[in-house]
């Protein structure tokens, strides 16, 4: 207000309202740029050291007059809108401030009123409290009174139900209502123990017992009676226990009353399991089972006509039906027995008084060896009717039936959890499975032999085959012909090998069923698939395949007889294309389909094909050694029953040589239809044109050379033996590799040798000499093409005619164009 | 090892007889029996100078014809018996006959040795096995350990006993035995048992083996199917008297226990092609010898059915005083049936094998092309069986 009008020139005051005004709106100023720097400089007219002499100088100094004009106007235009702000402020200020003195006066004056209001209130509230206390003070003696007699009241009706309890007691006792009995007599004994001094007391307590005496005798003759039912019973038993009567003999008496009904269930159960009942047991067993379950404590000669009409139990009752009774009867009432039993002398004595005797601890381990005890017989006649269970047609009624039988022992296991039943059950469980699989191990087996006899049975019988071996020839070979079925043999026997491998494991598979409850114990996820499935059950049956293939080598004898030779290569094929395919994909299923954890050793793949590799390799060499010696004893019989000292100028080709290739031919057929051709070595351009090295350069000039000692006289053929030194030694019984080739080369090198070592054992004319010629061309024009290496013919047929040659006593042999005339016209 | 390389020697002729001279126990002797039908056959006397590895062979002529099978006295070094062939007039007939070396042998051969094989000298005959009844001999065995009185030859389907009288000159048949049956039977083979006082004989026919008592002239036991083949050959077990090793087509080696005939002892299956001869050693029988047509002569060690089990007992009780590891080593490791070595210098068939009978740990083998090839048992096992 002292600033109002205070607008003059005088440099001091306008700093003064400047500086005031500063402070007024110091705090925008301040928000706006706090961080500008106060200016120090004395010519900022904002600025807080502004000097106006100075300011004023310098801009005389600096400006010119138009721009001093224009500074002039400028700033007065400034001095007046800051005046007018000035005063619209101070106005609002006044405004206010004469408001608020209004308000006050105007209070002041409503206190007073009020002030005089609380004053009398005070007063008042002082009258009511005197008032009260005289009120209650007259009423204090009547209220002592009514007490008083409201005790005695109650005394009165207290001593009434003490008077009236002998009556009451009787009534009840005739309506047999033993409940109510007993909890009136709970209520009454303890004051009449205590008043038991006085006479009339004395009295009542007298009847009262004797009463009590007489309910308890009744109660315990019906626990003893055997029909009373389940509920009936624990009621019994919870009022004996309120009587007082001795726990432990309620134990034992309800436990062998609850053992005498669960051992009908159980008699029922052997029942079903003795499949032809030559005693009346059973009948008897399942009349009382029958009557204790439809009407507890009926006679059971009521229900003996019904009996006769029962269906006696046979075999066909399956093991899902066996173990449905055996859980529904048998389980459940056993787990009936130990909830009331526990209801009764374990949870309801631990809140009682009884607990300080060691009721529980008592009562828990007779339960536990009732328990053990019948829980042993059962599990001895479920076993027994699991072992029953041979068939191996549908594991799926096994594996539900053991799941419904594990899954309802989970039940006891709830009830007492500290019991061996449920870990005895999954042994059962564990055991039934593992005779499972054992028998599923043999199924499997004696599917295989099965089929083998079936495949025996397909060769043996005769077919007109149409790709028949002898064919081409016209040669009588039917009887050694293969049908030309044998792939279709083969396919067939391993489709149904793994399709059974499949359907067996598909049935084990249930087992570890996630629905099924035994399926997540431990057993169940590793051991069972990993040593009972994976094992036991599909490695133990591939080595049986390998075991039983190479049994055929050795069994079949030496003499190579018994079994059919294309059985063996049917074989020695199936165990090849187990190595190859089959094993590994068995392995891999089982694998996936029980996820398999590798935590005990098992069975690499590589070890089992490696075994039946060896299987197929012994079968095939086993086939080449037969086949060779059936050639062979052909050969041998030919050179040892024939003289070939006197013998005639040869004609023919013997026919024994023509049956030689045509069996072979036949073998080439049977073995070409099972395996592959295999490679060979080039052949010459016309084999069958070839003559006989050897014998052809002896003819010229018969020249015998000893390689080692040449001065000798020469009796040995220089030819052979120095083909022999460069030529491969050849191993006659040696392992042959899996095509038609090799196994023809292991076949011909055994019949060859075999006629090389018969030669060199007789001794021959003329003629018999150009008669083995004629027939070791005539082998040469037909065999070559069966072998990888027809140089290895054409070296043991020189070695056989240079051998008879060296055996003959005239060695004058046949001209070469006369032995090919002979042997195109045979 | 220079020692264990094998020593060669090449025959002019084709060769299946040899033998060792039985009574010879000084030198290394073998004897060969030649095979041809347009020569003059020969006896090589083959002698082996163990300690330079040399050969020294002399020859004889055996004019008879060619030689199958060929035995030595062994009771006289210059006597031997030679089964032969002689053909006539178209016909080929097998006999067998007694010889004896004539004396000067040796020595005129040591003179001029170049000289000998121009001029061989001719075995001097004694007498022969043979009479009109009984042909085609197989084999002709001596009495083993006998005074070389006593022989048996073996002719189609007989087995003739001869006592050999007046310095064996001549032959009388003492004893038959006939083996009857369908067909034509034969013996290709057979064994006079060193045990039971030389009273027992094992046969080979087709592919069974029978024993005979001598005394009775009756089969004792019978092998039927010893072998899935022919049975070639057959040796007795000298130190076990009722083990016999047989050999035949069927590639196999079997080992008898001739008091169970259901099923051999033992049976090795090493060879590829047919086993023609099985021997014996004279002296430590898990040492086994076969020959073979595969061209192979294989030297098996049969420890677990030898007489020495377990190396010499007196070896253990010594050892087991003072290193009782080493005894584990011992114990252990001859337990082991194997096969020793395999000797491939045969470029045919090998026919026949033998034992020395004066080196226990040496052996000739001699293969259809007239090689003979004289070998030893590998230093390590003759140390291990000896130590």
């Amino acid at each position: 207000m002292d600033a109002d009008g205070s607008v003059s020139d005088e440099s001091g005051r306008r700093r003064r309202v400047h500086g005031m005004l500063k402070l007024y709106y110091g705090i925008n100023e301040e928000g706006k740029a706090p961080e500008q720097p106060q200016s120090l400089d004395p010519c900022d007219i904002n600025g807080p050291h502004f000097d106006p002499d100075l300011y004023l100088n310098k801009l005389r100094r600096e400006c010119s007059l138009s721009e001093l004009m224009d500074h002039e106007t400028c700033m007065v235009k400034q001095i007046r809108s800051l005046d007018s702000d000035m005063q619209t402020l101070v106005y609002e200020n006044y405004n206010k401030f004469i408001s608020a003195t209004d308000t006050i006066r105007k209070m002041k004056n409503d206190f007073k009123k009020m002030e005089d209001e609380m004053d009398c209130l005070s007063a008042n509230m002082a009258a009511i409290t005197d008032f009260s206390a005289s009120i209650s003070g007259t009423l204090q003696d009547q209220h002592a009174q009514i007490t008083k007699l409201s005790g005695v009241h109650t005394l009165l009706r207290k001593l009434q139900f003490l008077f009236e309890l002998p009556a009451r007691l009787n009534k009840c006792l005739e309506l047999q209502a033993y409940a109510q009995a007993v909890s009136s007599h709970r209520r009454a004994r303890c004051v009449l123990q205590q008043y038991s001094h006085l006479p009339s007391f004395k009295g009542i307590q007298d009847d009262c017992n004797a009463i009590m005496e007489k309910l308890a005798q009744e109660l315990r003759q019906k626990f003893r009676d055997g029909g009373t039912s389940a509920k009936d019973l624990s009621e019994c038993v919870e009022l004996l226990l309120q009587l007082d009567e001795p726990a432990e003999e309620l134990c034992d008496k309800f436990l062998s009353h609850a053992r005498s009904r669960l051992e009908l269930d159980l008699q029922g159960l052997e029942a079903e399991i003795k499949p032809y009942p030559p005693t009346p047991a059973p009948k008897e067993a399942a009349t009382r089972r029958s009557s204790s379950s439809t009407a507890a404590g009926s006679p059971s000669d009521n229900n003996s006509p019904k009996t006769l009409s029962l269906p006696s139990p046979t075999l066909n009752t399956d093991i899902l039906e066996f173990i449905d009774r055996g859980c529904n009867e048998f389980v459940s009432s056993l787990c009936l027995v130990i909830t009331s039993y526990q209801e009764l002398f374990i949870n309801h004595a631990q809140t009682g008084e009884l607990a300080s005797k060691n009721i529980p601890q008592m009562a828990s381990g007779k339960l536990q060896a009732f328990v053990d005890d019948l829980a042993a017989r059962y599990f001895s006649l479920v076993e027994r009717r699991i072992q029953e269970e041979k068939g191996v047609g549908d594991n799926s009624l096994l594996v539900r039936a053991l799941d419904r039988f594990h899954r309802r022992l989970q039940a006891v296991a709830k009830l007492l959890p500290g019991s061996a039943v449920p870990n005895r059950g999954t042994e059962i469980v564990v055991r039934a499975a593992t005779e499972r699989v054992k028998q599923y191990l043999s199924a499997l087996q004696s599917f295989y032999m099965d089929s083998l006899t079936d495949v025996r049975q397909a060769l043996a019988t005769p077919r007109l085959s149409v790709a028949g071996g002898g064919a081409h020839l016209g040669g009588p070979a039917a009887g050694r012909d293969v049908p030309s079925s044998l792939p279709e043999l083969l396919s067939s026997l391993s489709a149904s090998i793994l399709n059974q491998i499949k359907s067996v494991l598909a049935s084990v598979h249930l087992f570890t069923a996630k629905d099924i409850t035994f399926s997540n114990k431990p057993y169940f996820k590793g051991e069972f698939c990993s040593q009972g499935v994976r094992e036991n059950l599909v490695v133990n049956f591939i080595r049986f395949v390998c075991q039983s293939s190479r049994q055929f080598c050795e069994s079949a004898g030496d003499k190579g007889g018994s079994t059919p030779p294309a059985l063996l290569l049917l074989l020695s094929r199936l165990c090849l294309d187990f190595e190859t395919s089959t094993i590994s994909y068995i392995l891999t299923l089982t694998d996936e389909q029980f996820l398999v954890q590798h935590q005990n050793p098992i069975t690499p793949v590589t070890t089992l094909c490696g075994e039946a590799r060896e299987a197929a390799q012994k079968l095939l060499n086993h086939y080449v050694k037969v086949q060779g010696l059936i050639i062979s004893q052909m050969l041998r019989k030919s050179v040892e029953t024939r003289d070939w000292v006197n013998t005639i100028e040869p004609r023919n080709v013997r026919a024994v040589m023509k049956r030689v290739v045509e069996d072979t031919t036949s073998i080439d057929v049977q073995v070409g239809l099972l395996y592959e051709e295999g490679v060979r070595k080039a052949h010459s351009s016309d084999s069958s044109k070839r003559t006989f090295s050897v014998y052809s350069s002896s003819r010229q000039q018969p020249r015998y050379a000893a390689s080692y000692t040449p001065s000798a006289p020469m009796d040995t053929n220089l030819l052979s033996n120095i083909h022999k030194l460069f030529s491969e030694r050849i191993d006659i019984f040696s392992s042959v590799e899996f095509n038609k080739v090799s196994v023809m080369t292991g076949i011909i090198k055994i019949s060859l040798k075999t006629f090389l070592e018969c030669v060199r054992l007789r001794t021959f004319g003329r003629y018999g000499l150009q008669q083995i010629q004629v027939d070791c061309h005539y082998l040469q024009m037909y065999l070559w093409r069966f072998v990888s290496d027809e140089n290895l013919v054409h070296f043991l047929l020189d070695e056989i005619v240079g051998s008879s040659a060296h055996r003959c006593l005239d060695p004058s042999p046949m001209e070469q164009s006369v032995i090919e005339v002979i042997c195109e016209r045979g | 090892m220079e020692d264990d390389a094998p020593v060669i020697y090449g025959l002019e002729f084709q060769a299946r007889a040899l033998t060792a001279q039985t009574a010879e126990t000084d030198s290394i002797r073998f004897l060969v029996g030649t095979q041809s039908l347009k020569f003059d056959n020969q006896i090589h006397i083959i002698d082996f100078d163990d300690e330079n590895n040399i050969i020294n062979k002399n020859v004889l002529l055996h004019q008879a014809g060619e030689i199958w099978h060929i035995a030595a006295s062994p009771a006289d070094k210059a006597v031997l018996s030679t089964c032969y062939n002689k053909t006539s007039d178209s016909r080929v007939v097998s006999c067998a006959a007694v010889w004896r070396m004539p004396s000067d042998w040796d020595s005129g051969n040591h003179e001029s040795p170049d000289d000998s094989s121009h001029n061989p000298q001719t075995l001097e005959l004694l007498c022969h096995l043979d009479d009109s009844a009984h042909r085609n001999s197989a084999c002709v065995l001596w009495e083993p350990m006998g005074d070389g009185k006593r022989v048996i030859s073996l002719a189609d389907n007989h087995a003739l006993l001869w006592d050999l009288q007046e310095s064996s000159t001549q032959a009388m048949v003492s004893s038959t035995a006939t083996l009857e049956g369908k067909g034509q039977l034969k013996f290709t083979s057979g064994k006079w048992s060193p045990h039971h006082n030389c009273s027992q004989l094992a046969t080979a026919n087709d592919t069974t083996i029978r024993g005979w008592d001598l005394r009775t002239m009756s089969q004792i036991y019978c092998i039927e199917n010893a072998h899935g083949q022919l049975v070639r050959d057959l040796d007795f077990n000298p130190n076990r008297q009722y083990y016999l090793a047989s050999c035949g087509d069927d590639c196999k080696v079997k080992f008898w226990d001739v008091r169970n005939v259901q099923e051999p002892v033992k049976t090795l299956e090493e060879h590829s092609h047919w086993v023609w001869s099985v021997r014996y050693n004279h002296s430590h029988d898990q040492l086994v010898l076969t020959a073979s047509s595969d061209s192979r002569l294989i030297l098996s060690n049969m420890v677990s059915i030898s007489s020495e089990p377990f190396g010499h007992l007196v070896d253990d009780e010594e050892l087991s005083e003072g290193e009782d590891n080493h005894q584990e080593d011992k114990s252990k490791e001859p337990l082991k049936d194997s096969v020793v070595s395999t000797y491939e210098e045969h470029e045919d068939s090998v026919y026949a094998a033998e034992w020395s009978s004066a080196d226990p740990w040496l052996f000739a083998s001699l293969s259809y092309d007239g090689r003979l090839v004289i070998n030893r048992v590998p230093r390590a096992l003759k140390y291990r069986i000896l130590l």
